[in-house]
């Protein structure tokens, strides 16, 4: 279908890392099946707790959904958590060749699933190792979905389109892009 | 390759003999049907020949039989065109299923909302679980202001017939007696694009008194269609203009188009049963097949008061754009229930109608066969779907 790029259909024909892994470290589900896609992503960390030495996913959702989680689960194999955390859904349409603009919000839920099965594995082993700092302070905030920093009374996040940390308002004020 | 088409339903290819017969209307023979001159006057005579043929295969009058540009002008025409004709006389209400096609939906919608100060309503009757409209439902909707009735012959997705002649007979009771205590007469309108030219309709068994239908449903080309407007109807045209087509839609006549839809209907009423066998047999196949080899599907609407043509199945686990397009990787064209649009995913309105689980109907996708559909057609659906609906099981996490 016209709609998809080369590289989108490349992925979406011959998905790569298909699949759970049964004891994984880390486990993130994002999405809806009834107004959109699911994804489910697994990982397994190195011994050391740095590196993503597996990953693997399970997705319901159209050609784009499924392209996308490929797409993901290949970066993200073999690089470190903090790499991986900065992975954003821009990223990821921009390795795809570009996605159809419908698509971008209902399907690239890759990154997000991904770094949700990154959080529970850091939640899990109740290690914090990695710091976001506030914006507007310098401030060393434990990274979370949603940073609350009390010294500037501000509710700090990551935009998930550009990456930046950001206020957690309607838009993102560095891309402009709806957050909330 | 050879692309392998099964979508009918949305619209079909101009049937060959179609094509060769349209050809002199072009330039051969191209005037204007109004002018008074000989070359508008071949036009005019080429035009009411087709009009004369549609009415006989539909056993109506040719001046009960306006041509228009499709299903959607048709039903368009209809809707609108009773409404404004009668909201002065006290017609508000319209009653309509839930399963209609959009280009009824919309119509009715745009009253409703537009014409809500001066009461504009609409009922919008549900079907059971088998696609079928629960008539009961109609008759106890009808009110002193209903005006009209609105129930599309088969549906376009789940290819269900709907019992309209008993609708039009029960309605028939029903007027009489209003007749009697002087209210409004409610028409009866029936959206038969995915019928005419596949089943025969009999307009004085069949007592409608709108009827719409669409030439590229039946391999006659795109942009032509009619709406037969039984005698003594009144509605308000949605085209003024030259008066053309009895003051009822103006517009220079569509000649290629209208010889278009002659010749197809022509074709069809030829070979329509035996065409019916042959297609009913190819579609039983391949749900047979598909029954056989692919584990967890549900069949989508009755199959017994069904078109043979159309098959409609949710393949659970599996969402249908995926599913669309990696047939299309294999040169196989079909269609979804549910079409993903301006960024929000809109599940199916026919298939929520039914009651069938939303995740479902987000599986779900169409078949429809046709004319020029092959056995060994069939033959590389079979081999080929099963394999692709596995490989996305493999992908997903709900099966």
């Amino acid at each position: 279908m016209s709609q998809y790029s080369e590289k989108v259909m490349e992925h979406f024909m011959n998905p790569k890392n298909v699949g759970e892994i049964p004891d994984a470290d880390g486990i993130g589900t994002v999405g809806n099946p009834v107004c959109g896609d699911l994804m489910t992503f697994y990982i397994k960390i190195s011994s050391d707790g740095k590196t993503i030495e597996d990953v693997k996913y399970k997705t319901f959702g159209c050609g784009a959904a499924i392209a996308v989680s490929s797409m993901v689960s290949e970066m993200a194999k073999g690089k470190t958590i903090d790499e991986v955390l900065k992975f954003t859904r821009e990223m990821v349409a921009e390795n795809l060749g570009g996605l159809p603009p419908q698509k971008m919000h209902c399907s690239n839920l890759g990154v997000d699933a991904l770094h949700k099965a990154i959080e529970d594995y850091l939640t899990k082993k109740k290690i914090h190792p990695l710091l976001c700092k506030c914006p507007f302070c310098d401030k060393d905030l434990p990274c979370a979905e949603i940073m609350e920093c009390e010294k500037c009374e501000k509710q700090i996040t990551k935009c998930p389109y550009c990456g930046k940390l950001v206020e957690f308002k309607e838009t993102c004020s560095n891309c402009g892009k709806k957050i909330r | 390759m050879k692309k392998i088409y099964l979508d009918y339903a949305a619209t079909t290819p101009v049937d060959p003999r179609v094509k060769d017969f349209i050809q002199p209307y072009f330039f051969e023979i191209f005037g204007n049907s109004q002018s008074i001159h000989s070359i508008g006057q071949e036009s005019f005579k080429a035009i009411e020949q087709s009009r004369k043929f549609i009415s006989e295969v539909l056993n109506c009058h040719p001046e009960e039989i306006i041509f228009t540009s499709g299903g959607t002008e048709s039903n368009n025409t209809a809707i609108k065109g009773i409404y404004f004709a009668n909201r002065k006389r006290g017609g508000k209400h319209i009653i309509t299923t839930t399963i209609e096609h959009h280009a009824v939906l919309e119509p009715v919608k745009f009253i409703v909302e537009n014409f809500k100060e001066e009461g504009a309503r609409v009922t919008y009757v549900p079907v059971n679980k088998n696609g079928i409209v629960e008539i009961e439902k109609i008759f106890e909707s009808i009110s002193d202001d209903t005006i009209l009735i609105s129930v599309m012959h088969a549906n376009n997705e789940i290819g269900t017939i709907q019992p309209i002649k008993e609708i039009a007979d029960r309605l028939k009771i029903v007027n009489e007696e209003r007749k009697k205590q002087n209210k409004p007469k409610i028409y009866f309108h029936t959206d038969a694009v995915q019928t005419f030219g596949h089943l025969k309709i009999d307009l004085k068994e069949i007592n409608v008194d709108l009827l719409s239908a669409s030439g590229h449903k039946f391999y006659a080309p795109k942009g032509i269609g009619f709406l037969y407007i039984r005698k003594t109807t009144e509605i308000e045209p949605l085209l003024h203009g030259g008066g053309h087509e009895f003051n009822k839609r103006s517009s220079t006549l569509n000649l290629s188009g209208i010889m278009g839809i002659y010749k197809a209907t022509q074709i069809a009423y030829e070979q329509l049963e035996e065409e019916n066998k042959k297609i009913k047999l190819l579609r039983d196949k391949l749900l047979d097949g598909i029954l056989k080899k692919v584990p967890d599907v549900i069949i989508n609407g009755s199959l017994e008061n069904r078109l043979v043509n159309n098959l409609n199945i949710s393949v659970v686990g599996v969402e249908s754009e995926s599913l669309l397009i990696a047939l299309d990787g294999e040169n196989i064209c079909v269609s979804s229930g549910s079409a993903c649009s301006s960024g929000s995913l809109e599940p199916s309105h026919v298939l929520a109608a039914l009651g069938l689980d939303p995740v479902l109907a987000r599986g779900s996708i169409r078949f429809t066969l046709g004319r020029f559909t092959k056995e060994e057609d069939i033959d590389y659906v079979l081999d080929v779907f099963p394999k692709i609906v596995e490989k996305i099981r493999k992908i997903s996490p709900l099966y």
